[in-house]
């Protein structure tokens, strides 16, 4: 998985996690998930819907502490984690600019944002509130605020659902540039394989509920040749890779 | 006409545009004036036909309004009310704040203290003055507080549903970017809470006047509340409406001056939804 010596900044091992209903019944959603993203590296997390990807993520974020199990968070670079949700999730009542620079650590706050939102196409759009941007846009400017931070490790949770695919495909293609320009550590949550294969160095692929992992695909090709083409053949030698593996939904 | 008619379909911007929203920002303004003329006609014309000392017509209320500000007692009684309601009110909206925004987050809390916020809530305003000023003395403290302690639960029960309604979301971005505890309040508590805090605000300024000039009829010496006792006892009512008329022109002033501009402010970002 990993060559030796090379430093794994985040490793996951996750011996179980279960949920508790209002009865009181638990239901078992991870069992153990054991995996590594390395330095610079973009993984997916790739699972069917409902597999506990979310589930997953909200650990690693650390807004669910109430499983069993080690994670190693990342002990280089500035220590920050940014995520970037299933929604947009900016502040309604601030602009844009200022959604971005709220969640700048002390030491970026006079920072200046202007490259980074040319890339991301935010230019001139500082001072509009979220309620007066498309929801492409608003994701567009989640991603801008959790690249501005500099983070040691980026977490993103199904970044692109609900979207048309026309706007899906564009934002994929300007989070490759983003990513591209600001080398970080990021895992990504999905269901959508061509976006996996698109996006990802390596993706890790995980079985249905109980989620652990049943198998690691290396995305060899390098991102500008990843066409339509291109991506139709990953796909197959995805699914060749995969066939007759247990649990591969 | 028939750019009249373009402009009422918002073909036509610009000039014509701006000149009909302002004609339509004074158009409520005109009827409210009108409204009110009319009333101090139908009070005068009622004054007249039956003169009596009970009900003194506009002109005579309005001579003694000018006699008792060049006196100084009428501007001395306003301010004496109107610090008492700004101290009140103050006092009310931090505790109510408190308490309230508390009880939200907090079910076990919410669940033992709901029957203390009940039982505050059916108390009469009167039976916390008359109370507070035996038990604290004929004091100011004990005047304010009780104003106080009469509007603190309507607060709570309005704050209590603004921190029941806060966006996990909000909170779980903030966490994930570990925002300083001001940043959160800052930029997340306290905009979710401002409708809130907005709503317990307006009904809390009306509550709280209407409460202060009982405190000071009951155990006060000056006052507006104060002055209306004593036109009460020489049953002259004309006092009693100069008063009464200054103290509610007050009010509504700040309302236009202070609270309307402030709640604008605040909720600048909804208006221009796309």
């Amino acid at each position: 998985m990993q060559a030796a010596g090379v430093a794994a900044p985040l490793k996951v091992d996750i011996r179980e996690k279960r949920f508790r209903s209002t009865e009181g019944v638990g239901v078992l959603a991870l069992r153990d998930l054991s995996f590594e993203v390395g330095t610079g590296e973009f993984a997916c997390l790739l699972g069917p819907s409902g597999c506990g990807k979310t589930t997953t993520l909200r650990i690693l974020l650390g807004l669910d502490r109430d499983y069993s199990g080690n994670i190693r968070m990342p002990v280089e670079g500035s220590h920050r984690i940014a995520a970037v949700f299933q929604e947009p999730v900016l502040l309604p009542w601030r602009t844009v600019e200022q959604n971005i620079r709220l969640t700048l650590p002390p030491s970026l706050k006079q920072v200046v944002l202007d490259e980074l939102l040319e890339i991301l196409g935010l230019s001139g759009l500082q001072t509009l509130y979220p309620s007066e941007l498309s929801l492409g846009l608003a994701r567009r400017v989640a991603l801008a605020r959790a690249f501005a931070t500099e983070p040691s490790i980026l977490f993103l949770d199904e970044p692109f659902v609900s979207l048309d695919e026309a706007t899906a495909d564009r934002l994929r293609r300007l989070l490759v540039r983003v990513w591209s320009a600001r080398p970080t550590t990021a895992l990504m949550v999905t269901h959508n394989l061509r976006e996996a294969l698109f996006l990802a160095d390596r993706i890790i692929v995980l079985s249905s509920r109980p989620a652990k992992v049943i198998g690691v695909f290396n995305v060899d090709v390098p991102r500008p040749e990843r066409d339509a083409d291109q991506l139709d053949r990953l796909v197959l030698a995805f699914k060749q890779h995969f066939a007759g593996v247990e649990g591969f939904a | 006409m028939n750019v009249d008619e373009d402009a009422r379909a918002g073909l036509v911007s610009g000039q014509p545009e701006r000149s009909r929203r302002r004609a339509a920002a004074l158009l409520p303004l005109a009827s409210t004036a009108a409204s009110l003329i009319g009333l101090l006609l139908v009070w005068s014309l009622v004054a007249g036909l039956w003169p009596s000392r009970a009900l003194p017509p506009p002109m005579a209320v309005w001579r003694v309004i000018l006699a008792e500000l060049m006196s100084g007692d009428l501007l001395y009684h306003l301010m004496m009310t109107l610090w008492r309601v700004a101290a009140a009110y103050v006092i009310a909206m931090v505790v109510g704040t408190m308490i309230g925004v508390l009880l939200g987050r907090r079910q076990r809390l919410n669940s033992f203290f709901d029957p203390w916020l009940v039982l505050f809530l059916n108390i009469p305003a009167l039976v916390i003055i008359v109370l507070a000023y035996i038990w604290f003395g004929l004091t100011e403290a004990a005047a304010i507080g009780a104003v106080a302690v009469n509007k603190i639960p309507n607060v709570v029960v309005t704050m209590r549903e603004g921190a029941r309604a806060l966006d996990e979301r909000f909170m779980e971005m903030a966490q994930v970017y570990r925002l300083t505890k001001l940043d959160r309040v800052r930029h997340i508590l306290v905009p979710q809470l401002q409708p809130y805090f907005a709503a317990a605000s307006r009904s809390g300024v009306a509550l709280i006047w209407k409460i202060v000039l009982v405190v000071e009829l009951l155990g006060r010496s000056n006052g507006v509340g104060f002055q209306i006792y004593l036109y009460f006892q020489i049953f002259e009512v004309a006092g009693i409406l100069a008063y009464t008329l200054a103290f509610v022109a007050i009010m509504l002033m700040i309302e236009l001056v202070v609270v309307q501009p402030v709640e604008q402010h605040a909720s600048r970002w909804r208006r221009r939804a796309a």
